[in-house]
C-alpha cells in the first residue's frame, strides 16, 4: 500500500482528517468482523487465487489498454483508454462485487444487500450473487428506477429483488440510507456490498483492494505499449471507485499527474451539480468524514447530474485526502460537455461510453489543450448501453430517416 | 442545566423507572413542538430528548423520518433546535438533544456545546457517533459539564460496552433490538441481557429504547432497566392528529400518562 493509504482506524491524510467510522454502534461489530475477515483473506493465497481466477475467467479481466488513434488526432495528445467497459456486466464494478461476494461466502453469510445509483453496481451485485448462490436485495432510489428501468429489469432477471426507495431525494444517497437500515436489522446473516470506495472503515480500503487491478494493469500495459508511464491519468469521480482503482497504481509515481472529473451538472455556478470536492465542504456523510454538498446547517444538499452514477453528494474519503494533499486535481465537467464527449467517442472510435465515463473523456479533452503531445490515460469505466434512453432524449435520436 | 442522571436518581428513589420522551424539533412546527414537549413534561416524562432533524437519518424508521422531513421542509434550523431546548429546559426537566453527527460538526463542536449549555440543555445523545471517534465532542462536553449519552447494542462486544460506558455521562442508551426506530408489537428478548451486560460495567443508569409504544411494554422494560425511552409512538400520536393541535396534545398527554403508569408499575429488581 502506498503512503496515501488509510491507518488502522480508516483515517486518510492523518488522524481525524478524512474517512474514519461514524456509524451506529449496532453496526460496529459487523464492520470489525468484516475488517478482520478481509485482512485475513487478502493474505490467504487460496482466496487471492480464487478472486483472480474469477476475474480472468468470468469477468474478462484484464481489460485491454486501447490506443485511441482517432480520438488522439482530435485531442492533439496520445489518448489511451483502459477498457473497463468491456468487462462482464459492462463496467469496473464487477471487480468490487466479485471480491466482496467471495468474502461474504467466506464469512458464511447467505444474503447480500446493495445500493445502486445508475444500476451498474446493482447489476454487478445481482450477477455475483446469482453466480455464487447468494440472496440479493438491491435498494435503488425511485427516481433512478425510472431513469434506469433497463437495469432494474436486468437485476430482476438475475434473481435480485429491487426495492424502490421513496424517502428523501429518492436517489443514491437515500438508497444508501435504506440499505444501512436493512443492514442494522439483518447483519447476522447479511453482508452489505458497498458500491463505491466510500462509507465507513474498512469499506474505502476494502473496495480499493478489489478494484486496484485497474491501475496495476494499466500501469504495466502502458509500459508495454509505450515504453514509459503516461504523463497523466484521468477518471470520472462520483463516489470514486473506478477512479481510486486507477489512481492506486500510480500514486507513488510522482511524475504522473492525476485528474478526477466530477459531475458539473448544469454548471457549478448554477448550484445544480455533483462536484463534491471542487465545490463542497468538509463534513460527515454515510460514515466517513469527506467533502459533502451541504447547507449551512450540515443538511445534505441534493446533487444533480445527467449521469445517475455520479449523482451523489459525497465522495470517497481517499479522494478528499488526495485533493487536500494536492496529489490529484479534481475538476467539474458539465452535462453538456459529457454528452458531447459521448457522441464524439462514438463517432471517432465506435465506442459508446457510459455517461459517467464520458465525463472523464470530456475532462481529458479539456486538459489535453494544455498538454499537447503528451500521453493521457483515461479509465473508460463503463459502457453506454444503459444510457441509451438518456441519449435518445438528449440527442433526439430514435426516429429512422431523421437528420443525424 | 440539570444532568439527566438526577432525573434517573429521583425515579429510582420513587422505586420506578424513568420515562424518557422524544420528539423532533420543528414538528409539526417549532412552536408546535415546544407545546408538545411541554405537554409530555406535564403528563409525566422525566427526561426529554429533542431530535435535531437531519436529511439522512440512517437509524430512523419511517415514522421519525416522516416527522424530520416535515420539520426540514418547514425550514427548521439548528438555531431553532436550541431555542426549543431552552423553552423545554425552562420547565426544570433535563433536556437532551438527539442528533446525527454532521449538523454538530457543521455548527462547530465547541460552539454547539457552549450554546447548548447556555440554552440549559443537559447534553447530547449521538446515534452515529461512538466514543472512539468522538474526541472533540468528549472534550467539549467535559468543558461544559454536558451529558454524553452513547449507545450500546445487542451486537456490542463486552469490551466495546465497557469502552462506551466509560465515556458516558448522564445515562447509557441501550438499543433493545437490532434495527431502526419504530413502534413494535412485542418487546425484545435482546434488551434484558444487554442491560445486564451493560450494568456489569457501570453504575450509570441504563435506559432502553427502540420499539416501546404503550404502558404494558413500558412496564415490562421497567422491570429490568432504569429508564424507558419512547420516540416513534409520540410522533405517531401527532401524525395521527395532523391538523388538529388540541387533539394531538390530548393524544400525547394520554400516551404519556399510560407510559408513566407503566414505568411506575414495573417490578423493580
Amino acid at each position: 500500500m502506498s503512503t496515501y493509504g488509510a491507518d488502522d482506524f480508516g483515517w486518510f491524510g492523518g488522524v481525524g482528517a478524512f474517512g474514519g467510522r461514524f456509524m451506529p454502534e449496532a453496526l460496529i461489530a459487523a464492520l470489525d468482523e468484516l475488517d478482520i475477515a478481509w485482512q485475513k483473506a487478502m493474505v490467504d493465497p487460496a482466496f487471492v487465487a480464487e478472486f483472480e481466477g474469477l476475474l480472468q475467467n468470468y469477468a474478462g479481466v484484464p481489460s485491454m489498454l486501447y490506443d485511441a488513434h482517432r480520438l488522439s488526432e482530435h485531442a492533439g495528445a496520445r489518448i489511451l483508454l483502459k477498457r473497463e467497459d468491456l468487462n462482464h456486466t459492462g463496467a469496473h464494478k464487477i471487480r468490487n462485487v466479485l471480491g466482496q461476494a467471495l468474502l461474504t461466502k467466506r464469512m458464511g453469510k447467505t444474503r447480500v444487500i446493495a445500493e445502486t445509483g445508475a444500476g451498474q453496481h446493482g447489476v454487478a451485485s445481482a450477477t455475483a450473487a446469482a453466480y455464487l448462490g447468494l440472496d440479493c436485495t438491491v435498494y435503488m432510489g425511485e427516481v433512478d428506477t425510472e431513469r434506469q428501468a433497463l437495469n432494474v429489469a436486468r437485476m430482476q432477471l438475475l434473481g435480485a429483488e429491487v426495492i424502490p426507495v421513496k424517502s428523501g431525494s429518492r436517489t443514491l444517497k437515500d438508497a444508501i440510507n435504506e440499505a444501512l437500515r436493512d443492514w442494522v436489522a439483518s447483519v447476522d446473516h447479511t453482508a452489505y456490498l458497498f458500491g463505491t470506495a466510500a462509507g465507513p472503515h474498512p469499506f474505502p480500503s476494502l473496495v480499493l483492494s478489489f478494484v486496484r487491478g485497474i491501475g496495476d494493469e494499466a500501469r504495466q500495459q502502458c509500459l508495454d505499449l509505450t515504453g514509459r508511464l503516461p504523463d497523466a491519468i484521468t477518471a470520472c469521480v462520483g463516489g470514486g471507485s473506478n477512479a481510486i482503482g486507477l489512481f492506486a497504481g500510480f500514486l507513488d509515481d510522482a511524475d504522473v499527474d492525476i485528474y478526477g472529473f466530477e459531475a458539473g451538472g448544469d454548471g457549478v455556478e448554477t448550484g445544480r451539480h455533483a462536484a463534491t470536492i471542487f465545490a463542497g465542504s468538509i463534513g460527515v456523510l454515510h460514515g466517513a468524514r469527506t467533502f459533502v454538498l451541504q447547507d449551512e446547517d450540515g443538511q445534505t444538499i441534493e446533487s444533480h447530474s445527467i449521469s445517475a452514477g455520479l449523482d451523489y453528494p459525497g465522495v470517497g474519503p481517499q479522494h478528499a485526502a488526495l485533493a487536500q494533499a494536492r496529489r490529484a486535481t479534481y475538476l467539474p465537467v458539465t452535462d453538456a460537455e459529457a454528452m458531447d464527449a459521448m457522441a464524439l467517442l462514438a463517432r471517432t472510435e465506435g465506442i459508446i461510453p457510459a455517461i459517467e465515463s464520458a465525463h472523464a473523456v470530456a475532462g481529458t479533452l479539456k486538459v489535453a489543450k494544455e498538454r499537447q503531445g503528451e500521453t493521457l490515460l483515461i479509465n473508460l469505466s463503463g459502457r453506454g448501453d444503459k444510457d441509451m434512453g438518456t441519449a435518445l432524449e438528449y440527442f433526439h435520436l430514435g426516429t429512422a430517416g431523421a437528420a443525424k | 442545566m440539570t444532568s439527566s442522571s438526577a432525573a434517573f436518581a429521583k425515579a429510582r428513589a420513587e422505586n420506578r423507572a424513568a420515562l424518557v420522551g422524544y420528539l423532533p424539533a420543528g414538528f409539526p412546527d417549532v412552536d408546535g413542538s415546544i407545546a408538545a414537549l411541554r405537554a409530555m413534561v406535564d403528563a409525566g416524562c422525566d427526561v426529554i430528548e429533542i431530535g435535531l432533524p437531519y436529511s439522512d437519518p440512517v437509524m430512523d424508521g419511517p415514522t421519525i423520518q416522516a416527522a424530520a422531513q416535515q420539520a426540514l421542509e418547514g425550514g427548521v434550523r439548528t438555531a431553532d433546535v436550541l431555542r426549543t431546548v431552552e423553552a423545554v429546559a425552562a420547565t426544570g426537566t433535563p433536556t437532551l438533544v438527539m442528533t446525527y453527527w454532521n449538523p454538530v460538526e457543521r455548527y462547530g463542536v465547541e460552539r454547539f456545546a457552549a450554546d447548548l449549555a447556555s440554552a440549559g440543555g443537559a447534553g447530547l445523545i449521538t446515534p452515529d457517533l461512538t466514543p472512539d471517534f468522538a474526541p472533540e465532542w468528549i472534550a467539549a462536553a467535559d468543558q461544559h459539564d454536558l451529558d454524553k449519552v452513547f449507545l450500546v447494542a445487542p451486537s456490542s462486544t463486552d469490551e466495546r460496552i465497557a469502552m462506551t460506558t466509560a465515556a458516558c455521562r448522564g445515562f447509557v442508551y441501550a438499543t433493545a433490538v437490532m434495527g431502526v426506530t419504530g413502534a413494535r408489537t412485542s418487546t425484545s428478548d435482546l434488551a434484558g441481557p444487554l442491560v445486564s451486560r451493560t450494568k456489569a460495567t457501570t453504575t450509570l443508569p441504563v435506559g432502553v429504547g427502540l420499539g416501546v409504544s404503550n404502558g404494558a411494554q413500558a412496564a415490562e422494560v421497567a422491570s429490568y432497566a432504569d429508564g424507558v425511552i419512547v420516540g416513534s409512538a409520540f410522533v405517531r400520536a401527532l401524525l395521527d392528529n395532523a391538523g388538529d393541535r388540541a387533539a394531538g396534545l390530548a393524544a400525547l398527554t394520554a400516551l404519556t400518562e399510560d407510559l408513566a403508569a407503566g414505568v411506575a408499575g414495573g417490578v423493580r429488581a
